[in-house]
């Protein structure tokens, strides 16, 4: 599974953001918020003229001094290729819960149908944050790729409820697991390394209520991918089971043994690994 | 672990092994010199003299001073860790009245983590290690379930947004990396322990702490050390924390 940032035309970009806008039925103050927050991150990128700016996310609100951008090497481009990355799981996580709260009577009505929802609105608008930076860093947003959530039949999570959520679980995980990776990628720009960080959390947050869901714990126990879980989506937890954190291992420095250990540190996926999970959704 | 990417004429954390006395008594020095993520050096004399809050009266503990650069974030994660830990293990240990199997799991799982990322932090400091706070918990009533969650809540969110905030802050990428795992860590609690006491199902990523970008908090250390500030009776002194 390959996915080619470069080559994407800039027609087939913007045809794209029109697609976007009519799937996520963005509102007229939607765009407004939209042309704010991308004044916003031009000026945080220090790419536009400086201006006063109500719309800020106040964790974002923080002008620089030192900003690390100006002293480190990473460009513009390489930010931009590390957020599209992210852009393209994101795509993936709203067009599946998008899609599971259009399928009629899939989502129980209550407690499921206003998590799932709660879910596809976060992960809807970290589309929507994420194509805003990557414009203000001056590059194009990566189109949204066509996602087959059967994997070619392997699953029928719009048939299935409880399959829905295996899947939900899988893409939750592997998204805390994602950003993780890429936080370092992100060093040299501590406005989007602190936004990237803003979003990991939350991704950890669903995928914790996900999992209880399920009725399994909130947490990754050793490299278990839990009850139930299709045997492919095991990709999504190997390695969970590290115990050498920064060269120690925490079972020589503290009593809580191994199982706790595993549990209390959450491991980052590297881009070809994340690639390999989403591709099995890649069309 | 890729190296640092940065370098400072005071590399707060190395690698190197080290031959600190005091960490291998504390440790045993076999496992840790082989595993030789330790602090060499102590930056806070202060920190390997003897106790000079001794001979103070009671409710006066030692101030801590948590240190510059990747040292001092560390200290105050470590704050903040000893922190939710003393919390968890208070609560095992008198389980508020009625509390559900669910529950207990959850608070014996909870106490687990935060010792395991307080144990490692320590570990991780050595000798720049500040020393384990005193903690004033009498605004909770541990027999109340109420209170019991409500405090893990306000405990669980501080240390996400805390986290969040931090990331920048450091100089390591190493560093930054392994924040990066506990914090999504703390974002599972802090969305289970809503999800046990709140009655509104979306509180585990409510609106109180996502924003309408679906962004959760970022704290400056400040900010997260006022709100602390209630729970711990050491004066902290987080003058000399990175900015930015």
């Amino acid at each position: 599974m390959q996915i080619n940032y470069q080559n994407l035309k800039t027609e087939e970009a913007i045809m794209n953001i029109f697609k976007l806008l009519k799937n996520y039925d963005v509102k007229p103050e939607g765009i407004e918020n939209f042309i704010s927050r991308r004044d916003a991150f031009e000026k945080l990128l220090g790419l536009g003229k400086k201006a006063a700016f109500a719309a800020i996310p106040l964790s974002l609100a923080g002008v620089a001094t030192n900003n690390k951008a100006s002293a480190q090497s990473a460009t513009s481009e390489d930010l931009a290729d590390v957020l599209n990355f992210a852009l393209t799981l994101e795509y993936l996580e709203a067009e599946f819960y998008t899609m599971g709260l259009d399928t009629n009577g899939l989502i129980p009505a209550g407690k499921d149908h206003s998590i799932i929802e709660l879910i596809k609105f976060h992960e809807v608008h970290h589309v929507d944050l994420l194509k805003t930076v990557i414009d203000s860093l001056g590059a194009t947003p990566v189109s949204k790729p066509d996602f087959d959530f059967t994997a070619g039949g392997a699953f029928n999570p719009y048939g299935d409820y409880q399959q829905f959520l295996a899947l939900a679980q899988a893409f939750e995980d592997t998204g805390v697991r994602a950003y993780k990776g890429q936080a370092g990628n992100l060093f040299s720009n501590g406005d989007l390394l602190t936004a990237a960080l803003q979003i990991h959390s939350v991704e950890a947050r669903h995928a914790s209520e996900v999992r209880r869901l399920r009725g399994l714990k909130g947490w990754i126990l050793q490299d278990q991918r839990g009850e139930a879980m299709p045997a492919q989506t095991q990709a999504v937890y190997n390695g969970e089971d590290n115990l050498v954190q920064g060269g120690v291992d925490v079972t020589t420095v503290s009593l809580v043994g191994a199982d706790g250990v595993t549990e209390s540190f959450d491991e980052p996926l590297n881009k070809n690994e994340v690639l390999i999970i989403a591709g099995l959704f890649i069309v | 672990m890729s190296k640092t990417s940065k370098s400072k004429v005071e590399a707060p954390l190395d690698f190197r092994l080290n031959g600190s006395r005091r960490s291998f008594i504390k440790y045993g020095g076999a496992t840790l010199a082989a595993s030789g993520l330790l602090i060499s050096g102590c930056e806070h004399l202060e920190q390997i003299l003897p106790d000079k809050g001794k001979g103070k009266p009671e409710g006066h503990p030692r101030p801590v001073n948590l240190g510059s650069g990747d040292t001092g974030i560390l200290n105050y994660a470590y704050a903040l860790e000893q922190l939710e830990a003393a919390f968890y293990i208070e609560v095992v240990n008198m389980p508020y009245n009625g509390i559900p199997e669910e529950e207990m799991v959850i608070m014996e799982d909870l106490r687990k983590h935060e010792v395991a990322h307080r144990d490692f932090l320590k570990a991780a400091l050595g000798d720049k290690a500040i020393i384990s706070l005193s903690f004033d918990f009498s605004s909770v009533d541990f027999s109340n379930r109420q209170s019991v969650l409500s405090t893990a809540k306000t405990f669980e969110d501080l240390g996400v947004a805390a986290y969040n905030g931090a990331g920048r802050l450091f100089e390591s990428t190493d560093l930054l990396l392994i924040a990066g795992k506990i914090v999504s860590v703390e974002g599972r609690h802090a969305a289970a322990i809503r999800s046990v006491l709140d009655e509104d199902s979306r509180s585990f990523a409510g609106s109180d702490v996502i924003d309408g970008d679906g962004l959760d908090r970022a704290f400056k250390p400040e900010k997260v050390l006022e709100a602390a500030s209630p729970f711990i009776l050491n004066k902290i002194n987080a003058n000399q924390l990175p900015k930015s």
